[in-house]
């Protein structure tokens, strides 16, 4: 069900963005596989069987109603099979999740997008740290490790279509967060102390975690696309809640350096001048 | 409509007693009413005029949404606050944050519950059980009027100031601190608090009155286990309000301190914790959501049974099904709570006992579908509605248990996607077998038969409007649309138009409703006191349509016969 696009949803869309995580990746073959097949298969059944009902038991059919209000197999199997259904979905469900709660180490081993097994993608353990501070409204950045911090804003609409106007409406930055690909990146997300809750999500990375006030929360993703990827923050913060995106810029490792480089000796305009020019 | 009903109920000698010992009359009738009846019909009453509130609430907001960027709240906020440019576009957007707000509220307090618990259940759980009114029908007059106090001061929240410059409180029915604290200094928010207090107030007093009267006055033979699955379902219900709105008043009275009087529950920087109020509330918001479909499943089991001529199938089972959803749903509040934060064994524990209650919900949709097996289905509007119910709460259900997996909620939390599901378990179910108890019940409590014509024109009519609006909701959430959102990307454009259409659709059933009611109050066809023959078999239907203003003077003895 997912497509192939950019990190941002396309028109028309049905189903989840494309995944360019292992996160990301677990959680569309869980959801487009024993989660779709098991609720379609139930939806299914009770329209057939609702179907069958009123072809079979209308009163013109079957003018004499049975009396019939036991069968005690039935009973059995309809509380059984649903267990049944329930736990087999509650595996993969179980390691789909620890996968995201569990941030690597460079032993463990990830699903990936093959939920069934016992985890076969390897992944890095974290060589970055940003912490993403909700604000009102908009998002800090900060690379942790580097001390450097810096502000990302929407792009009004006069913005956008003077400086990026190939960026969709409502999710352009002025200053995006810039990671290296194939690297794990230890998320921190927290939210102004003194100001409300927000959330950070980034569909194609498969990442979600709610920045609260007094509370530092922690994710990690590990993106294996160079591009640009937007999410859009998912916890009601006020009346610019529409307003304040997220925009990730995944480069090259090489680019990455250079681009900490020039941040780190200059300004940010600097570093993303080693950058091509988004458009 | 009261003036018919006054005049009927006097003609309503029946078969029980033949005098009519002097009731209030005029104005005195409602306001100092004690009859469970008059009580039940009132809670109805008020529920509609708030639906229709509500509704209209949701389609400016689905107005709003037709179409990317803002066509209508920066135009809606000028003309309010008479101002223009930016400044209209910031309160716009404050606006339809108010509004969002609003529509949940009064959804949830001032549509569902009324209508299940103080109309139907008011009305016919003491019928069911042979009882000549509640325990406390003086709790019950209380109970209903102290609604419309609540309900204004609901709206009188919308007129004064929120957030900064703009009025109404913006932050949710779920009202986060702190933006449901420092984020709103205004007093609208704590007009909205005491609101909420005295709805609470309400429900908790219906609910010992119900919980009284059905363990209390149940006619002699009638033990719980003959006891029809309507009162069985009120029970239930009335326990998840006992329990869990004192937790809810809880959370709120921690705001309205941390507000006013220098608390810091949810605040950070006097060693607060904003979760602290999430999982109060939640702890409360979980039950309510079976508190708004419980007795939906009662009043859908006997319309079921009635219109498929058969008792409903596996008794016993349907009663402890409901038990369990009670039960198991006071423990699994934090699967709403999954990107917050919580531990990894947290989550997990959270998704288990979630998914646990699938089980208990399948069992009662087989057995409806099993009730109707080898019945001889007529299909009457209340048939139309119930059956409707059983397929789209199934739909609801089951993107329920796709979200109760904390692994693909982490892409879901937040967006269209849990929007689309709780519309099409509230909207599609709840108000469903609410539209299907109304048909069923409608005769009885009126004496006169509406047009069915009108009524299952309206069924189709809402039917395709509502699976219109809701069913896109699922894309836009898959594909990443965040919920509580005034604008959007562009590239959500094409199922926002659908969703916007069918919400007109939609609104053309319920102005045809509104019709139906006028069209049968002024038409006055006659009816019986079982116009739904022999697949109604519960106690009402032995009373005259309506009943007289006091049944069961001599009570009903229920035989060894009526064993499930």
């Amino acid at each position: 069900m997912a497509q192939e696009q950019p990190g941002h949803p396309v028109p028309g869309q049905i189903g989840l963005q494309p995944s360019v995580t292992p996160i990301m990746d677990s959680i569309t073959a869980f959801h487009d596989g024993p989660l779709m097949i098991t609720i379609t298969a139930i939806t299914v059944l009770v329209l057939v069987l609702l179907v069958i009902v009123i072809v079979r038991f209308n009163a013109k059919s079957n003018p004499t109603p049975s009396k019939t209000t036991h069968n005690t197999l039935i009973e059995i199997v309809w509380t059984v099979v649903p267990v049944l259904v329930l736990v087999i979905i509650a595996i993969p469900s179980f390691a789909v999740l620890t996968d995201q709660l569990t941030v690597p180490d460079g032993q463990r081993k990830y699903l990936g997008s093959n939920i069934f097994s016992l985890g076969n993608e390897e992944v890095p353990a974290p060589e970055l740290t940003v912490k993403a501070i909700g604000q009102t409204w908009y998002w800090d950045y900060e690379y942790v490790d580097q001390g450097k911090t810096f502000t990302s804003s929407i792009l009004n609409e006069e913005q956008r279509l003077a400086q990026k106007p190939n960026q969709p409406r409502l999710l352009a930055v002025d200053y995006e967060l810039v990671v290296p690909v194939d690297t794990t990146v230890r998320l921190q997300v927290t939210a102004d102390p003194v100001g409300v809750i927000h959330a950070f999500a980034l569909p194609s990375f498969g990442i979600k975690i709610d920045a609260v006030p007094g509370k530092l929360n922690e994710t990690w993703f590990n993106a294996r696309k160079t591009g640009l990827y937007y999410g859009q923050c998912s916890e009601l913060c006020g009346k610019d809640h529409a307003y304040m995106p997220i925009g990730i810029r995944v480069v090259s490792k090489e680019e990455f350096a250079a681009w900490m480089a020039a941040y780190q000796a200059g300004s940010l305009d600097d570093a993303n001048a080693t950058l091509p020019a988004i458009s | 409509m009261a003036d018919t009903h006054a005049l009927e109920a006097h003609d309503g000698h029946g078969h029980a007693a033949a005098h009519d010992h002097g009731h209030p009359t005029g104005w005195r009738r409602y306001v100092y009413s004690t009859n469970h009846k008059d009580i039940g019909v009132m809670y109805l009453m008020f529920s509609i005029v708030a639906g229709v509130i509500g509704a209209l609430l949701s389609g400016v907001m689905r107005l709003e949404l037709m179409e990317p960027g803002i066509q209508i709240f920066h135009g809606l906020a000028g003309m309010v606050y008479g101002i223009d440019g930016d400044a209209a576009l910031d309160a716009g957007k404050q606006m339809y944050n108010v509004f969002t707000t609003a529509h949940a509220l009064v959804m949830v307090f001032f549509v569902v519950m009324p209508a299940t618990m103080g109309g139907f259940a008011n009305y016919f759980a003491p019928l069911m059980i042979g009882a000549p009114d509640t325990a406390f029908p003086r709790i019950n007059n209380i109970a209903f009027w102290l609604l419309p106090f609540a309900f204004a001061l609901l709206l009188m929240s919308l007129f004064f100031e929120g957030a900064p410059g703009v009025t109404g409180f913006g932050g949710g029915w779920t009202a986060y601190p702190p933006l449901s604290t420092a984020g709103h200094p205004g007093p609208a928010m704590d007009f909205a608090i005491f609101s909420l207090h005295i709805a609470g107030l309400s429900s908790i007093l219906g609910s010992i009155n119900l919980i009284t009267t059905i363990f209390n006055m149940r006619a002699p033979g009638m033990t719980l286990h003959k006891m029809p699955l309507f009162p069985w379902s009120v029970l239930v219900t009335a326990f998840l309000l006992l329990l869990s709105l004192p937790v809810l008043a809880g959370a709120i009275t921690m705001l309205l301190t941390d507000r006013n009087f220098g608390t810091t529950f949810f605040a950070p920087d006097g060693g607060g914790d904003p979760i602290l109020y999430q999982h109060l509330f939640w702890f409360f918001g979980h039950p309510e959501v079976y508190i708004m479909i419980l007795p939906g499943f009662g009043m859908v089991s006997h319309i079921i049974s009635t219109f498929s001529r058969k008792p409903i199938f596996g008794y016993i089972a349907m009663v402890y099904a409901m038990v369990a959803i009670g039960g198991v749903g006071f423990i699994v509040w934090a699967h709403h709570m999954y990107t917050v934060g919580m531990s990894l064994d947290v989550q997990r524990y959270f998704v288990a006992a979630t998914m646990v209650i699938a089980v208990p919900t399948g069992v009662k949709i087989f057995s409806w579908i099993a009730t109707m097996w080898g019945g001889s289905i007529s299909f009457r509007t209340p048939m139309l509605w119930a059956i409707g119910f059983i397929f789209l709460f199934t739909v609801g259900g089951v993107t329920g248990v796709v979200l109760a997996n904390a692994g693909a909620d982490r892409a879901l939390h937040d967006t269209y996607y849990v929007v689309a599901h709780f519309h099409y378990v509230l909207s599609l179910g709840a108000v469903f077998s609410m539209f299907a108890a109304w048909y069923y019940w409608y005769p009885k409590m009126f004496g006169i038969m509406y047009s069915e014509k009108l009524a299952n024109a309206h069924f189709w009519i809402t039917f395709v409007g509502v699976n219109l609006i809701f069913f896109p909701q699922h894309f836009l959430g898959l594909a990443g649309m965040p919920r509580r959102y005034i604008d959007y990307p562009d590239a959500f454009a094409l199922w926002n138009m659908v969703s916007s259409v069918g919400y007109y659709i939609t609104f053309v059933g319920l102005v045809l409703f509104l019709y139906l009611l006028v069209e049968a109050a002024i038409k006055k066809r006659p009816t019986t006191a079982n116009p739904w023959g022999d697949g109604a078999t519960t106690l009402e239907w032995t009373l005259s349509s309506p009943p007289p203003f006091h049944q069961f003077e001599t009570l009903p003895r229920i035989d060894a016969k009526s064993d499930h």
